[in-house]
């Protein structure tokens, strides 16, 4: 047969034709779309939440020291999400983003599963798995060994608190083992309450009664992002109950600020002028509460002492603060000083609070003391909705602790961080002077052991690089942490403690409420791990240790502790969850103070001691700030945010994910810069720039931010992590590695709120 | 069946968002993660491939320092109504293989992972950008597995999702009210994981059909604005704001016009 182009077409379409009609009539094509379909979704590892019956077990939350209570829904089980409990007290419900991701902290590759010996250098992440007996063994001898040489003040811990019965234990475990240095991080709270000790003569927690006050007036203070227990702070905002009017003084629109009914913005590092100058005005307009000053107050008028010496009253010293003088120093308009100063004292309940941001940093005693005395004039001391101070919990007492030589000897050494020294009598922990001591001390290192729990101080504290330098110089480091933290991987030992909900617990109320609320965390799981209860791992060590170290902890366990230290308490907690023990104020006519003069002291007598020569008055001088203006032309100021964790306990993956892209893009930090700065420099939005300061530099992404003010460029805490896992580490900068310390020259306590930079288009 | 049922009763779920209130702390996005089994990534900076079910944004005015102000916008997905209020979403309209649709009976649009194939029309018809696609597998490492709830469907990788105002929520309430006999889901019966966790109560949610909710009266608040209303969507979520400059924000407005004064959309049935 011929084939010619005729035929061939024909039978072509034929065929076609055919074919396809054929195949219509097949379920064949159907079902092979249907199988494709079927298949590109049957990937087997999708997972299948294994189902069970619902409940829920209610505990607190431990991430912060808000002390929130939290509902945990389990589904057979097994912790499948939080929520608050509307019920606690501190929070009555309401909870920060960290709070609703405590399940990724429990499960994630952040986590320590078993103790582990390093091998290789250090921070080089090479690790050992070892079992228990090993790690303790290791420390145990490492302790018993510096102990035997008589140099048990060469041990040093740092904690992350010292509020509860966690900390107490390891405190008691030093004390028997002979060290001085229990180190604890310390924060606004540590100014504030030198600020109350010295008008006061007071120890204790200060208390703000945000639940009862309808002004806040607030000196840069988070208020709506975590200042003062989030929980608690966003549940009064969201009920209206407080803060009818805020005012928010800060240079740059923060959340807060934003909600606030107004935003002052104020030259940084001014504030304590301006509080002198509120309180100017408010002596000058006789606006000052008459029946607290004349009944209570020692050093507000002019006085002369037993010597016959005159001295300046605090009514006169704040002349030195007119308006236009403290318009000038601060950037704030003029008429708006008086305006405020009389909104201020004219208000029902108004209270002044201090403590940058969440309180991290922990300030100039100047301006706690300063914003303190506001309070004072305005008659808001021990009284409901003002300042008040709130006595140490007094359930922590255990039989006293009989110390042998070796101990004694090691207690009488001076503190490595010269904390409660002639230098810095009432300051008590100076955590930020570690490092310079370390490094600047000849022969072998002051500090030949150090154990870190529930802190992280390679990445808080301030110029980073350094602390890791001096670090070096300790030749043995052992970490608590129950994650692979900074810290944690530089360590040679990381002996890992139980994550939040897993832990046994109790913990003191949030800082700043207004009564005792102690609560209880209890384990929602066992534990998923190899971990140890950082309580029974000291416990366990104390044992190896013997002789009167161990006889200083008679107890089996942690929970054994726990239930003696309660007492009468444990029942309730137990079965409630939390205590309630009101903190009753002293009736107007019966304030006591324990100062020198029995008088709340305006002129704080307690400030003149030693060789110091602080004049006592609160007095403006600028923060210092580190850096040659000539070279460095910006200034840089961290600043916190309520989606970022910039303290001991990191982020978890589901909060970095909350982060926009103007904070943090890819592995690049974004800087907020005003776009007139960025314009005469020639910048434009979303440049990338190298960003310089005395003590370091990075690279950066800059977003115009006309919140900021001009000349200032601000950028948060909490990333630039270099350990936990891939979703953490590498993520922008470090803000901490970009600042040093300064010390206030009264307390030694940090008051480095910013350090001058430059930036530089790359 | 000759008794009267519900669905002579139809329930519009809606919510109202009080953007006075809102402080921006994000609380609402973790809840809903963690509620939702939303999957995590080592790089999130891309929003556009980030998978949110509810997304806080920050709006500016706009105005030089120090006459700046900011205002947070969660956004879920805003389960529209479409034009007269019959169901036709944007998405729902565009949908090839039925995997979302409209639900009559609660107003909720609801997505079939399985039924989706991919095909994204319905990211590219929705105005508010409420439905996100996942390009990967999620991946849940070192145990994150154990957390994950059985009321909700982890998502396979190829198919879009979407916020369901908690459907399971509804489900689980419906089923107890059924064991209990009765008909009617009280208003704090059934609320949503975000609502819920809003740490200042910003969000309220309940049925704008029923004049016994609180979100019935709040929608009608002077403050009440909804996104691209002039789009006649019809959506669910309306949000509450005392600032002129957010609601021009929310809506297209030519120069002159000014957003008080514009004539509402007419909801008719």
């Amino acid at each position: 047969m011929k084939i010619d182009r005729r035929s061939f077409l024909s039978y072509t379409t034929a065929v076609v034709l055919g074919g396809a009609a054929g195949s219509m009539l097949t379920p064949a094509p159907w079902k092979l779309m249907d199988d494709i379909s079927i298949w590109t979704q049957n990937w087997p590892w999708t997972p299948v939440p294994q189902d069970g019956a619902i409940t829920y077990k209610h505990s607190v939350c431990t991430l912060c020291p808000g002390g929130c209570g939290i509902d945990v829904r389990l589904a057979g089980g097994r912790p499948i999400k939080i929520e608050g409990d509307k019920d606690h007290p501190v929070n009555k419900g309401s909870l920060c983003p960290r709070g609703f991701s405590a399940l990724q902290y429990l499960y994630g590759p952040a986590r320590v599963t078993t103790p582990l010996k390093r091998e290789g250098k250090r921070g080089e992440g090479k690790w050992q798995k070892i079992t228990w007996d090993e790690a303790l063994t290791a420390v145990s001898g490492k302790l018993a060994e510096l102990r035997s040489n008589g140099r048990p003040d060469t041990v040093a811990c740092i904690s992350g608190s010292d509020q509860g019965t966690i900390p107490n234990l390891i405190g008691r475990f030093m004390t028997a083992y002979g060290s001085p240095n229990f180190l604890c991080t310390a924060t606004a709270k540590d100014a504030m309450e030198q600020a109350i000790y010295l008008t006061q003569g007071r120890q204790g927690s200060p208390v703000f009664d945000i639940e009862n006050a309808d002004f806040i007036l607030s000196f840069g203070a988070g208020i709506l992002e975590g200042w003062g227990g989030t929980g608690r702070m966003l549940n009064l905002y969201g009920a209206g109950k407080s803060a009818k009017t805020l005012v928010q003084i800060e240079p740059r629109l923060s959340d807060t600020a934003a909600r606030a009914n107004q935003w002052i913005s104020i030259t940084p590092g001014t504030e304590t002028a301006l509080a002198l100058g509120l309180a100017h005005v408010m002596v000058k307009e006789s606006l000052y509460d008459r029946q607290f000053i004349e009944n209570f107050a020692f050093g507000f008028n002019d006085w002369t002492d037993d010597n016959g010496t005159a001295h300046k009253g605090f009514a006169t010293a704040i002349n030195d603060y007119p308006p236009a003088k403290v318009a000038r120093i601060t950037g704030i308009k003029e008429a708006e000083i008086p305006k405020l100063a009389r909104k201020f004292a004219k208000a029902a309940a108004p209270i002044a609070v201090s403590g940058r941001g969440q309180g991290l940093l922990p300030g100039s005693i100047d301006e706690s003391l300063a914003v303190l005395l506001l309070n004072a004039i305005a008659g808001n001391i021990n009284k409901k909705g003002g300042v008040s101070v709130l006595s140490d919990f007094d359930y922590a007492k255990w039989p006293e602790i009989k110390i042998d030589e070796t101990a004694s000897k090691g207690m009488q050494q001076p503190r490595i961080d010269g904390a409660g020294s002639d230098d810095f009598p009432n300051t008590r922990y100076l955590l930020n002077r570690l490092p310079e001591t370390l490094v600047a001390a000849s022969g072998d290192a002051p500090i030949q052991a150090l154990l870190v729990t529930g802190a992280n101080p390679l990445y808080t504290m301030p110029d980073t690089a350094a602390a890791k330098k001096a670090f070096d110089r300790i030749p043995f480091i052992a970490s608590f942490s129950p994650f692979m933290d900074e810290t944690a991987s530089y360590a040679d030992y990381i002996l890992p403690d139980h994550t939040p909900l897993e832990r046994l617990q109790e913990v003191p109320a949030a800082v700043g409420i207004s009564r005792q609320v102690i609560s209880l965390a209890k384990p929602v799981v066992k534990p998923v791990y190899e971990t140890h209860h950082v309580g029974d791992t000291f416990i366990q060590i104390a044992r190896n240790l013997g002789g009167f170290v161990k006889s200083a902890f008679p107890w089996k366990d942690y929970e054994t502790f726990l239930k003696a230290t309660l007492k009468d308490h444990w029942r309730t907690l137990n079965k409630k969850g939390w205590v309630e023990i009101s903190h009753d104020l002293p009736e107007p006519l019966n304030y006591v103070f324990n100062t020198a003069s029995g008088k709340f002291e305006f002129y704080p007598t307690a400030r003149v001691s030693g060789q110091k020569t602080i004049p006592p008055l609160p007095a403006f001088t600028p923060v210092p700030i580190e850096g040659d203006p000539q070279r460095f032309d910006l200034v840089l100021m961290p600043f916190d945010s309520i989606r970022l964790a910039g303290g001991d306990v990191a982020n978890a993956p589901f909060m970095t994910k909350t982060v926009d892209a103007n904070v943090l893009l890819h592995q690049t930090s974004v800087v907020e810069i005003n776009p007139a700065t960025a314009r005469k420099l020639g910048l434009k939005d979303g440049d990338s720039v190298k960003l310089t300061t005395p003590r370091g530099e990075a690279t950066v992404q800059l977003y115009f931010y006309d919140g900021i003010m001009p000349g200032l460029i601000a950028m948060p805490r909490g990333l630039g992590h270099t350990a936990y896992s891939d979703y953490l580490a590498n993520k922008g900068t470090n803000v901490n590695q970009l600042i040093g310390a300064i010390a206030d020259p009264d307390s030694g306590l940090n008051t480095a709120w910013g350090i001058r930079a430059t930036i530089t288009r790359i | 069946m000759k008794e009267q049922n519900s669905h002579t009763n139809a329930k519009r779920y809606g919510m109202v968002i009080d953007l006075d209130k809102c402080t921006g702390c994000g609380a609402c996005m973790v809840a809903c993660y963690s509620e939702n089994n939303v999957p995590f990534k080592t790089d999130e900076t891309n929003k556009l491939d980030s998978i949110n079910w509810i997304r806080v944004y920050k709006l500016t005015n706009n105005k030089p320092y120090p006459d700046t102000e900011i205002c947070y916008l969660p956004m879920p997905c805003m389960q529209c109504d479409g034009i007269g209020k019959h169901g036709h979403s944007p998405c729902v309209s565009v949908c090839p293989a039925v995997a979302t649709d409209y639900d009559y009976d609660t107003g909720i649009v609801s997505q079939i992972y399985t039924r989706c194939f991919g095909c994204r029309y319905c990211m590219a018809a929705c105005p508010y950008h409420a439905r996100k696609f996942n390009w990967w597998d999620p991946k849940w490492p070192a145990d994150t597995e154990k957390y994950l709830s059985p009321n909700v469907s982890p998502r396979m990788r190829g198919v879009v999702e979407k916020c369901s105002f908690c459907f399971h929520r509804y489900q689980l309430a419906r089923e107890k009210a059924y064991l209990e006999k009765r008909q009617k889901l009280e208003e704090q019966e059934y609320q949503t994981a975000c609502t819920q966790a809003c740490p200042v109560g910003a969000i309220t949610f309940g049925d704008l059909n029923n004049k016994d909710h609180a979100v019935y009266k709040l929608k009608n608040d002077p403050r009440a604005f909804r996104l691209l209303e002039r789009l006649q969507t019809n959506p669910k979520v309306y949000y509450l704001t005392s600032k002129n400059w957010v609601r021009r924000a929310g809506d297209n407005y030519l120069a002159h016009e000014e957003p008080g004064n514009i004539t509402k959309v007419k909801e008719h049935h």
